[in-house]
Order: structure tokens, then C-alpha cells, then sequence
């Protein structure tokens, strides 16, 4: 099958290009940008004039919840939210039921991805056997059997002791390991950013340090090791200059934030909504613009939607007792968009957090429409406004502090190796 | 979508008050209002007959998600003294800890047609979720949310500020103790700057009092002495033992070396402040027996415009929510 598209806008930030140019697709791959090549005469041809052309978007962090909760999400479901935000490549964490921890559960999770032929998953194993902290996982059983990354989702090591093997082992066969840097003694029963907002609204606070301190000894520990890190979801300012440090120091680190901690502070908590119950929490107003001065810079590589779909119940209760969280991949890129606006960052450096930057984190073939690359890509159409609610929502989890709200710019057709996954009827 | 403010949710389109959930963001009208009405109930509780028809007819239900015997009492006589029928709810928070019971729970009472429901709860924030989700037809009064709010103690604590110093203006007022876990701070901080105070100190250790509090207009005093040098009214906080265990102090003795109101700290307020405790008093931990019986001491005087208050308060939300009714029955 041969696919001609053209007229549009492509915008690549892995091959700094943004122009009008035709793109020819052959054999799920990338063959041609510019002038067609021999024999595609008789291509089928998608006019996307007035339109953006981009690298299918690769997201770190989005929660299938199959197997095990499926009132929450489905593999089909939640790809099928990812394909129509314009995700085609994600990774998904280990905090399914049963636990990614063995090979089997790796498979399962893939072989239900491919028969939903949605977007392209990478699941991150279990550091350790049930999160527990305690016995490691069979680490290269889970990488062979699909796993891109380990992980312990956060939870507690049993000591830094068990974390230093656990790390020391995964350097031995060169893996990477995905931190959350947290120290759960000062973070444990708080459900927000410790500051005025959470002092007088009477919310248990999660301090700064919480974060810090996990950061620093996980980042003293990857030096030790030698191990490749990945660090997900800052959200403190702090963080930020930490990881800059430890990269100028020529420790080899990679780290991501979650959109909402980009668009969102701990303002928004005045009215006790649950569905700004995120964790890490939404922070000040000095740690967001940190974070967003963190992509300029080149500190933060990637932006992720930290996307965990709930049933509705689990944010019917008062605010710390509903389950954190927001489900928010299909509108990755609207919401992304706004910090061009809000945040003055260039759309290339926006584009690259969100397509070659979190491929490279997890070296993941993606993010790029370059000549012999996979044909994953996004019809974009950057003008569009429209109201993402009820009616419009594409995941099982009803959950977002921004639904209702009106978007700019909708997906029209995503991509995946040449197919087509996603139209917007 | 516009989320509903809940300083706006609790009033009606009037700008009456609908539920009574927070002080913050009510206006001084709307809190001497307040004042004004529970004057009047409190010359009525020196009557013979006690009773004004102002509830009749109406269901209020006591929903206590956490114990509290004093608190709920008062709320059963003022609720009494205002003609309602009164059902009392003492629910097990093991059976409510999830959101999913807590609405099962609530819209069983309200489809038994109840008018008001005074919520006492362990979660910051519950009685807006419950003002917002579970029952728009409901009044629903806060009687003490986490650490978040307790307007009515506030407010009983402010009509008793103003029985005894006549006004608000001028005054300086110390709050001492725990404000970190205080419901009832948090609620007079608010109260005590609407209505014009010249200063509120708050006074403890950092483990108690979080410098947030001074972006909200509250002086930080970690001394007791010049917390209480020339204030007109001393607020004492109860003291929770299990502060202890959570290393936030290290013992009873010392906070109260450090803290306690005696004589001789209270001769640093001006001679004529008064001192208030929203109870239970732990004598030798906050405050001396001397002092909690002494001359300067209007805490039993607290307790009774506790009654006082909450008629004020429940008649009021009765009113706007049967006219918020009302206006949404003819749009309909």
C-alpha cells in the first residue's frame, strides 16, 4: 500500500524540519519527504491541506489498568483514547493486577495491545517481585519479554539497601530503571502541595522535601551504580536544578513531567475537587514556571499526560479520600498547545517534549518522520475549537480537572505504520 | 464548564446564606447578621418558654461522622428551640470511608425528606462535597470539617468577643496552641479579619503553627510573652495528646512550661482580656486551673451563645434554602 500526504504542514522536530512538503508512505514506513518517488503515480492520497503533519506522540506514562481494572480502563479502551489524542507510542506502568512481575503478565498486555490495534505499548516491569521492595524481579526475563523499563511505581524499597542491589543488578545487564523520587515518611497521608492552600483549607500537606530528599539519594545511588535512570513526574522547582546538576556532572539521566503539573497549580484545590487530586501534587506557581523553564532548557526531556483512568465513584468523596489522578491523553496535545500561550515555549521544543524527547528516553524506535522511519503520524488540525465533556470523551475514566473546558486544535486521523487507526467522524 | 465557588455555593441568588459551610469569603454584613440574630435568641433563653416556631415542621439530622457529644448537643437544643424535629446520627466512620457509602448514606436521608443536615466529619472539604454532590435540596451546616472549618465555634467565639468588648475594631487577639490541627483557628482567623480586628497573633511552636498562615494576615509569635503583651482577648487551643507521638512536641510539661496560660502569663495581656477555650479544657496542659475558673475566663459564657449562635445560623440557611426552592420552582 502506498500513501501520499499532502499539502500539509509537517512539523519534525527530530529532523528540524517544519514546512509545507508532501510525505510518502510504503510498506508502513516512511520511503520520501518532498519529491515523490518512482511508482507512487497510483498512491492513495490524503489532502491535508491547512493541516499539521507530525511524528505520532510518544507518552511515558499512560495506565491501561488491564488486567485487573477494567472498571477503571481497558487495554482497548484507553488505546483507543491514546490513538485519538494522537499518542501512537506508549508506555504503560506495572501497577496492573495481576503486577507486571513476571513474563506472562508483559505478554498479556501486548498481545491484547496488538489485537486492539491501537497504539504501540511498552509496559515497564516491576523493579521488584509485587512492588514489594523486597525480593528483586526477574529483570532480564521482563526486558526479553517486552519491558522497556523497571520500576517499583513508587512504592517503598524495603531499604536503600534492597534499592542499591536492585540498581547495581540492573546496571549489569545495562536496563532502566524509572524512579519516583519520594520520601514516603514526609509525603504519607498528604493529598496536596504543602503551602498557604493546603494550610487553610486544613488538607494534610506533602512538603517539597519529600520529593528532594528521594531525588537526591536516588540520584547519589544512580552515580554509585551506574545504572540508566529515568526520572518521572517531577513537580518541585528544586527538582529541576537538581537533575541539571546531576546532568552537568555527566550523569546519564533522563526525566519527565506530567502535563497538569505544567498547566495547573495548588490554586485550583479552593473548591475541594477531587479532580485535581493528583500525586505528585499540583505545586506553586514558582515550581510550575521552574518546570516549564525545565523543557527550554533541555533539563526536562519529556511531557507526559500521567494518564490514570478512575471509574466515576473514585472522586465521588470528600477531597483525601478519593483516588488521585487524571485521565488526560486524548487531549495531550490542545493542553500541551496552551503553554505556548501561557508558558511561551516554541512549538518545536513543545513538539520535541512530546515526540523525540520521551522516545529517546526509553530508546524507543518513534517520534520521528524521517526517511525509513515507521509511519506513526498525526493529522492535526490546529484551528479546530471544540468542547471535550461526556459526550466527546473517549476514555472509560471520566476523570479530568479539565473536562467541559473548550480545546484548540483536534486530531483528525492518527497513523500507526502506515494504517489508519483513528478519524474524526 | 464555571465550577461552582463554594463561598458562592453556600449563598442563594439573594446573597443569603443557603448551607453554612465556611467563613471564608462571607461578608462582615452577612457575620453581624449572624451576631445580631443570636442576640436576640439569647435573651429568649432566659424565658420561661424557650421555644420559636422558626422550624416547625422541619427534619434536621445530626450527622456526626465523628464523636462529639458537646458540639452535637447544642446543635439537638438550638434545633429543638427552633420547633424542628431532630434526628441524631452517630455513624461509624469505618462503614463511610469510602466517598461511595458516604452518598449511599445521604441520599437515604434525603429521600426521607429531611431539611438540613449539620455534618460533623474527620475530612477536610466533606460538607462542600456533600453540599455540591449528594443533596441540593438539604441545608447543610458545618459542625467541624478535618482541620479545615468550624464556623459555628467561630462565631459563638466572636458574638462572645462582642458581648464583651462591645466591638471588634481596635482589638487585638492572640490564638495560642495546636493551630496546625485547629479547625476552630482556621475558622477565627477568617471571622476575626472580616470583621475588623486590629491583629491576630498566632502563637506556637513552628511544629503547630506553619508560617503559611502569615499570607493570610496572622502575625507569627513563637513567644509566648510577646504573643499575649497587650492583647485583648487570649484563645486557647485544646492540646491533642497523640501530638506527642507525632514528634510535634516533645511533652506535655514542656509545652505547657512554654505555652500554658497561668496567671502569670495571662498578667501579659492587657488586665482586661478575656479568655476563651473551645473545650474541652485539659487543665495543666493549655491552661491553669486558676485561670480556666478565674475572673478573666468566659468560657461557660461561650457555651451558652453556642446555642445562641447555631439557632441564628440554622434558622438563617433554613430561610435562603426554602427561597432558593422557591426561585428554581418558578423557573421551572
Amino acid at each position: 500500500m502506498k500513501l501520499r500526504i499532502t499539502n500539509g504542514r509537517v512539523i519534525d522536530p527530530s529532523q528540524n524540519l517544519d514546512s509545507v512538503v508532501d510525505l510518502f508512505i510504503e510498506d508502513h514506513r516512511i520511503v520520501a519527504i518532498g519529491e515523490a518517488p518512482l511508482g507512487f503515480d497510483d498512491a492513495e492520497v490524503l489532502d491535508a491541506a491547512g493541516r499539521w503533519v507530525l511524528p505520532g506522540l510518544v507518552d511515558t506514562a499512560v495506565a491501561l489498568r488491564e488486567p485487573g481494572y477494567s472498571q477503571k480502563g481497558t487495554i482497548a479502551s484507553e488505546g483507543r483514547a491514546a490513538v485519538s489524542g494522537g499518542v501512537t507510542t506508549l508506555v504503560c506502568p506495572p501497577n496492573t493486577k495481576p503486577i507486571v512481575d513476571t513474563p506472562a503478565v508483559a505478554a498479556l498486555i501486548q498481545d491484547k495491545a496488538d489485537e486492539a490495534g491501537m497504539a504501540n505499548v511498552f509496559p515497564i516491569g516491576a523493579l521488584t517481585q509485587g512492588l514489594q521492595g523486597e525480593q528483586l524481579s526477574n529483570m532480564v526475563a521482563l526486558t526479553d519479554a517486552g519491558c522497556v523499563a523497571l520500576s517499583n511505581h513508587g512504592r517503598d524499597m524495603a531499604s536503600n539497601r534492597v534499592l542499591s542491589r536492585a540498581l547495581e543488578y540492573a546496571a549489569t545487564h545495562d536496563l532502566l530503571v524509572v524512579f519516583h523520587a519520594n520520601d514516603s515518611s514526609l509525603s504519607e497521608g498528604g493529598c496536596a502541595h504543602e503551602g498557604m492552600m493546603s494550610t487553610m483549607h486544613g488538607l494534610a500537606g506533602i512538603p517539597e522535601t519529600a520529593e528532594t530528599i528521594g531525588l537526591m539519594r536516588d540520584l547519589l545511588l544512580v552515580e554509585k551504580t551506574g545504572v540508566r535512570a529515568h526520572f518521572a513526574r517531577l513537580s518541585c522547582a528544586k527538582s529541576v536544578e537538581m537533575i541539571a546538576d546531576a546532568k552537568a556532572s555527566g550523569l546519564d539521566v533522563t526525566c519527565d513531567v506530567a502535563l497538569h503539573n505544567l498547566l495547573l497549580t495548588d490554586e485550583v484545590l479552593k473548591e475541594f475537587d477531587g479532580q485535581f487530586h493528583v500525586l505528585p501534587p499540583l505545586r506553586s506557581e514558582n515550581d510550575r514556571l521552574t518546570l516549564i523553564e525545565g523543557l527550554k532548557t533541555g533539563v526536562i526531556n519529556a511531557i507526559c499526560s500521567d494518564h490514570q483512568p478512575h471509574e466515576k465513584m473514585a472522586k465521588v468523596a470528600p477531597f483525601a479520600a478519593t483516588e488521585p489522578g487524571m485521565a488526560n491523553v486524548e487531549v495531550l496535545l490542545p493542553l500541551a498547545l496552551r503553554l505556548m500561550d501561557e508558558g511561551d515555549l516554541e512549538l518545536n521544543q513543545l513538539l520535541t517534549a512530546l515526540t523525540v524527547g520521551p522516545a529517546a528516553c526509553f530508546g524507543l524506535e518513534a517520534g520521528s518522520l524521517s526517511v525509513g522511519s515507521f509511519a506513526d503520524l498525526v493529522i492535526f488540525d490546529s484551528t479546530d475549537k471544540w468542547v471535550w465533556d461526556r459526550m466527546t470523551r473517549k476514555s472509560k475514566g471520566s476523570n479530568s480537572g479539565f473536562t467541559g473546558e473548550q480545546m484548540t486544535g483536534r486530531v483528525t486521523q492518527t497513523y500507526i505504520s502506515g494504517q489508519r487507526v483513528y478519524s474524526l467522524s | 464548564m464555571m465550577r461552582s465557588d463554594p463561598r458562592a455555593l453556600q449563598l442563594n441568588e439573594q446573597g443569603q446564606l443557603k448551607h453554612f459551610l465556611t467563613l471564608d469569603g462571607l461578608s462582615k454584613e452577612i457575620l453581624t447578621e449572624i451576631l445580631d440574630r443570636a442576640e436576640s435568641f439569647l435573651s429568649m433563653g432566659e424565658q420561661s418558654v424557650k421555644k420559636v416556631p422558626l422550624l416547625r415542621g422541619k427534619t434536621v439530622v445530626n450527622l456526626f461522622f465523628e464523636n462529639s457529644t458537646r458540639t452535637r448537643t447544642t446543635f439537638e437544643l438550638a434545633a429543638k428551640r427552633l420547633s424542628a424535629d431532630v434526628i441524631n446520627l452517630n455513624i461509624a466512620t469505618s462503614a463511610t470511608s469510602k466517598g461511595e457509602s458516604l452518598l449511599d448514606t445521604l441520599q437515604n436521608l434525603e429521600a426521607m425528606q429531611s431539611d438540613m443536615f449539620v455534618v460533623r466529619h474527620q475530612d477536610s472539604g466533606a460538607p462542600h462535597f456533600i453540599a455540591e454532590h449528594c443533596a441540593p435540596n438539604v441545608a447543610i451546616i458545618n459542625a467541624g470539617d478535618g482541620r479545615h472549618a468550624h464556623p459555628t465555634q467561630a462565631m459563638l467565639d466572636m458574638l462572645t468577643i462582642r458581648r464583651n468588648k462591645g466591638q471588634f475594631e481596635g482589638l487585638k487577639v492572640a490564638i495560642v496552641g495546636d493551630i496546625l490541627h485547629s479547625r476552630v483557628a482556621r475558622s477565627e482567623l477568617h471571622a476575626l479579619k472580616t470583621l475588623g480586628v486590629e491583629e491576630v497573633r498566632l502563637v506556637g511552636p513552628k511544629t503547630l503553627v506553619p508560617e503559611f498562615f502569615r499570607d493570610m494576615g496572622a502575625n507569627i509569635c513563637h513567644d509566648l510573652r510577646a504573643g499575649l503583651e497587650d492583647v485583648d482577648v487570649v484563645v486557647m487551643l485544646r492540646l491533642q495528646k497523640e501530638r506527642m507521638a507525632g514528634a510535634l512536641l516533645p511533652s506535655e510539661s514542656e509545652f505547657y512550661r512554654l505555652y500554658g496560660l497561668t496567671e502569670e502569663s495571662l498578667s501579659w495581656a492587657k488586665p482586661d482580656a478575656i479568655v476563651m477555650h473551645p473545650g474541652p479544657i485539659n487543665r495543666g496542659v493549655e491552661i491553669s486551673s486558676e485561670v480556666a475558673d478565674g475572673d478573666q475566663a468566659v468560657i461557660l459564657d461561650q457555651v451558652t451563645n453556642g446555642i445562641a449562635v447555631r439557632m441564628a445560623v440554622m434558622s438563617m440557611a433554613m430561610s435562603g434554602q426554602v427561597q432558593a426552592q422557591q426561585v428554581a420552582g418558578e423557573e421551572d
